[in-house]
């Protein structure tokens, strides 16, 4: 029999995104950020997880993709990292799932942007494919370091 | 390991710490018996334990240590020097044993017979009638070899042991005993169940010894248990999220009436308030726990040095946060071996200066502002700001006349400049040149500060101030762009409103950058919301102007926010690495209302916006003579320069390029002095003369004579470390033009005139007004064409 993991889904503008149960510490409703000037455009801001300061990364931001429509809250997916607790912030949540390994195929030579390097593979559903992030790559966001231009929200 | 090597390393580490303080006070008071015992039984301890776990070699040096102390409690050698510091070199010995077992799990191969050999020798008292009485009582100790039997003597004696209780009362005879304290080395039971069970023994003696030894140790401290350091932070954490749930309840309460409720709430707020301090009490330290290792320190320095030195401490109770105190062992230990080496002469030196030959090295720790302020003094023979003057020119770290200008207090702050020391010598104790700066480096980044004071011939004092904790600190939360951020409170000078209408005139712009006269000082100024790129909100001329005035790195500069609400006490939390790079902040803290806010970092902020380089009146000062030459290049240049428009005479517009002014100030007319014909002023502790701009140039003084009661503003200028004062009627503005200098040389000391602010104004020329009115100011300059 195959291996199989449970993922934690969630979606990004239609797309559907998973990450390994195990690495998920908590999905909560959406809070109150306080924004951080300077601070490189995939951080939206810092949310207070019970006395402990989370940065909050947009996914949307992070993996490309067009930015939230107006009066949607995302959601907060807080996962374990290497470098301690981030929140990624999520339009929907989906249901936990089951995938077998032997369902993941690496991500299609189309997948373009930044998405490509953070997506470790695609589980083929019945119906819709999975892409699973390699969190470690997400919160890393080295490169992205740059300050957000002088815009005003 | 084995958990029970575990606990004897812990055990035996801290008995050691304790050794050393001991055996460095028995030297003063050597006919102490109970100071003596606690020694004996500590190396006893140590020896016993070692036996049992199989540690030979470490227990054949405590064994020869406790040889030699069991001879000197019972009075049949007589405490030296010698003795003491061959005591000491046991306890390093046994201290290096320790650390090989905790790093490979046995006491290793190193060869210790030499001190092993030493030690016994110091057993032999030079007289005749000791050495009989030593060799009794000490051959069955030394001949034996395997240590765990020769505990016995030793342990029958031991007045703090149940034995030794029931031995002096004579309620057991002494073999008895050797013989069941030799059973319970193998069985580790009790003595007193030992000797009830041989019958040695009467079950009731036992019983009224065991009261008998409670007894003599009233003082026994307070039943403590270890706990982890992490333990204690999480709980630390934990407080802090109860504290903010509490303050989130206060707040929902007081918006209902529901009287239970608020009683609940109240209590609730109290016990939480109360719990917040004790928790915050678990980790705090006394002082003294680092205190504690200096009397050997400055022990054997003191002996190395060949100075005389008696320490001094006090209140060794002044408690800190533990992560401090573990921040300022070092710089306080390199503090303590400079007194020693440097500041304390030699005992002859001392005579000679008519102070008496023992130099005291004093510690003194209290609490004060919610600081914590530790003093380290010696009554040596002081600095020498002169000595301290040439080396600095020597090593290039000022110029001759930065080095004459300067305080004999800003000469002392000298030595904590990279690379500096003022040791005639390099001693293997200090004077390489490095320590000073490291103290101060490592105090400022636990948010202290350090200072020198000294008086030649009297001795020198270093005081540290020190915040109380790093994890919660005062600060002033503000406003700025709709944002709330906190500023800690130790970079924090002053708070400065200008009120609406007043704004826009006070804040001047001097190339380009805002500037705002404090007191006669320029103040650079920083719009906290255009170096967060935030939102500017409403303009500031109609609200009015917070400025808030702090200091880094010893500089000052003013941060315009929206809105100054108050002052907290805050928990610092770190950032996440994914804005670790940014260096405006230093962390976060979550406020009352649950939401987070970020901390201000100061020096990032300052450093950021390259406000504290530009625009000082110290670099003016300090560059006068390089200032000097660019702006001579620039003369008559159709270029943008800043100047300083005054007013001259009672019409008289002039203006002066302000790279050439060094300060703006305002004197007192009665402050004005006559030095011969010339007027002066007494300024920064030197006479300052005066030049009178209008009547230089020809014109009628507005301004009366001295000794009326009307403030003179006047423009300061320096040259090569001279100042002089440019006396004018009224300092009109600031102003940033392409200037257009025309009609050179139309009157003595004017360049010429320019169109400032649409209206004519004469150029000074400032150098040939100076030298004019006072022939050879500042000549050393012949770099000057």
């Amino acid at each position: 029999m195959a291996a199989s993991q449970q993922f934690c889904t969630f979606f990004l503008d239609g797309h559907f995104f998973g990450t390994p149960v195990p690495q998920v510490q908590e999905v909560i409703q959406y809070q109150t950020m306080t924004r951080v000037p300077l601070a490189p455009e995939v951080v939206s801001g810092l949310i207070n997880l019970r006395g402990q300061i989370v940065s909050a990364i947009d996914l949307r931001k992070r993996l490309g993709l067009k930015d939230r429509p107006d009066g949607q809250l995302p959601m907060n997916v807080v996962v374990h990292t290497n470098e301690g607790a981030v929140s990624l912030l999520v339009d929907e949540i989906g249901d936990v799932i089951e995938v077998e390994e032997e369902m993941l195929e690496s991500p299609p030579e189309t997948l373009q942007g930044f998405a490509r390097e953070v997506v470790r593979g695609v589980y083929k559903l019945s119906g819709k494919l999975l892409l699973a992030l390699d969190i470690e790559k997400v919160v890393d966001i080295g490169d992205l370091g740059k300050p957000k231009s002088n815009r005003e929200f | 390991m084995d958990e029970i090597v575990k606990d004897f390393l812990i055990e035996s580490s801290e008995n050691l710490d304790r050794l050393d303080q001991e055996l460095v006070k028995l030297e003063s008071s050597p006919s102490s018996g109970e100071l003596l015992a606690s020694i004996f039984r500590t190396i006893h301890t140590i020896k016993g334990s070692c036996g049992f776990l199989g540690f030979n070699r470490l227990e054949k040096l405590a064994h020869a240590g406790e040889s030699l102390l069991s001879q000197l409690r019972d009075g049949k050698v007589t405490l030296t020097a010698e003795i003491t510091s061959g005591l000491l070199s046991m306890v390093d010995a046994v201290r290096q044993l320790l650390a090989v077992i905790t790093t490979s799990g046995n006491d290793g191969n190193q060869d210790y017979t030499e001190l092993i050999e030493h030690l016994s020798r110091l057993q032999q008292p030079g007289t005749g009638a000791g050495t009989s009485a030593a060799a009794v009582v000490g051959s069955p100790l030394n001949s034996v070899e395997t240590a765990s039997r020769t505990a016995i003597p030793d342990a029958v004696a031991d007045p703090s042991k149940i034995g030794g209780v029931l031995l002096e009362r004579g309620q057991v005879k002494e073999e008895d005993l050797a013989s069941a304290l030799q059973q319970q080395e193998l069985g580790r039971k009790r003595i007193g169940e030992i000797l009830i069970a041989q019958g040695a023994a009467k079950p009731e003696d036992v019983q009224a010894a065991q009261q008998t030894l409670e007894s003599r140790n009233p003082d026994a401290p307070v039943e403590t248990i270890r706990v982890g350091v992490t333990l204690l932070d999480r709980l630390m954490n934990l407080v802090g999220e109860l504290v903010l749930a509490r303050n989130q309840l206060l707040q929902f309460s007081s918006a209902r009436h529901d009287v239970g409720f608020q009683a609940v709430s109240q209590r609730m707020n109290l016990i939480a308030t109360e719990l917040q301090e004790e928790v915050m009490k678990t980790r705090m330290q006394p002082i003294g726990n680092v205190w504690d290792k200096f009397p050997r320190t400055v022990r054997d320095l003191a002996i190395t040095c060949g100075k005389d030195v008696r320490l001094e401490m006090e209140g060794q109770d002044t408690e800190l946060d533990r992560t401090i105190i573990e921040a300022i062992k070092d710089p306080l230990t390199h503090l303590v071996r400079n007194c020693i080496d440097h500041g304390i002469e030699s005992p002859e030196a001392r005579k000679q200066a008519g102070k008496k030959s023992t130099g005291i090295l004093k510690l003194r720790a209290f609490h004060e502002g919610g600081q914590v302020n530790i003093e380290v003094s010696d009554d040596g023979a002081g600095l020498n700001s002169d000595r301290i003057r040439k080396k600095a020119i020597e090593r290039g770290l000022v110029s001759a006349q930065q080095a004459e200008r300067m305080s004999d207090r800003d000469a002392y702050n000298m030595i904590f400049l990279a690379g500096f020391s003022t040791a005639e010598k390099v001693t293997n104790v200090s004077g390489r040149g490095v320590g000073m700066d490291v103290v101060k480096t490592n105090v400022a980044k636990i948010g202290g500060t350090v200072d020198i004071h000294s008086t030649p011939g009297k001795g020198t004092t270093v005081k540290i101030k020190i915040p109380l904790t790093l994890a919660i600190i005062p600060a002033l939360m503000v406003t700025s762009g709709g944002e709330r951020f906190a500023i800690p409170q130790v970079s924090l000078l002053e708070l400065v409103r200008l009120e609406a209408g007043d704004g826009t005139k006070a804040i001047e712009m001097v190339h380009g950058s805002p500037v705002y006269r404090l007191r006669g000082r320029l103040l650079p100024l920083l719009y906290l919301n255009r170096e967060l790129q935030l939102v500017d909100k409403a303009s500031s001329a109609e609200s009015g102007t917070n400025i808030v005035v702090v200091q880094a790195d010893g500089r000052e500069f003013g941060l315009v926010v929206e809105e100054i609400t108050e002052t907290e006490e805050i928990v610092v939390k770190p950032l996440g690495k994914q804005l670790k790079g940014i260096s405006a902040y230093s962390g976060a803290t979550i406020m009352g209302d649950g939401r987070a806010a970020l901390i201000l970092d100061i020096l990032g902020l300052a450093l950021r916006a390259q406000v504290i380089s530009e625009t000082r009146d110290t670099a003016l000062n300090e560059k006068g003579k390089a200032k000097e030459t660019t702006v001579r290049k620039d003369e008559g240049v159709p270029d943008r320069q800043t100047v300083l428009v005054v007013q001259v005479g009672k019409q008289g517009r002039m203006a002066i390029p302000l790279s050439l002014v060094a300060r703006l100030e305002e004197f007192p007319a009665s402050a004005i002095e006559l030095a011969g014909s010339q007027e002066v002023t007494q300024y920064r502790g030197e006479i300052m003369p005066l030049i009178r701009l209008s009547q230089l140039v020809g014109e009628d003084s507005a301004a009366p004579a001295a000794g009326e009661d009307f403030r003179l503003p006047v423009v300061v200028y320096s040259e090569a470390g001279r100042r002089v004062g440019l006396v004018v009627d009224r300092i009109v503005d600031i102003a940033d033009e392409k200037l257009v200098i025309q009609n050179p040389a139309r009157q003595k000391g004017v360049l010429g005139s320019a169109v400032v602010q649409k209206r004519v104004t004469d150029m000074l020329d400032v150098p040939s007004v100076v030298r004019e009115a006072i022939p050879g100011f500042a000549d050393s300059s012949s770099a000057r064409v």
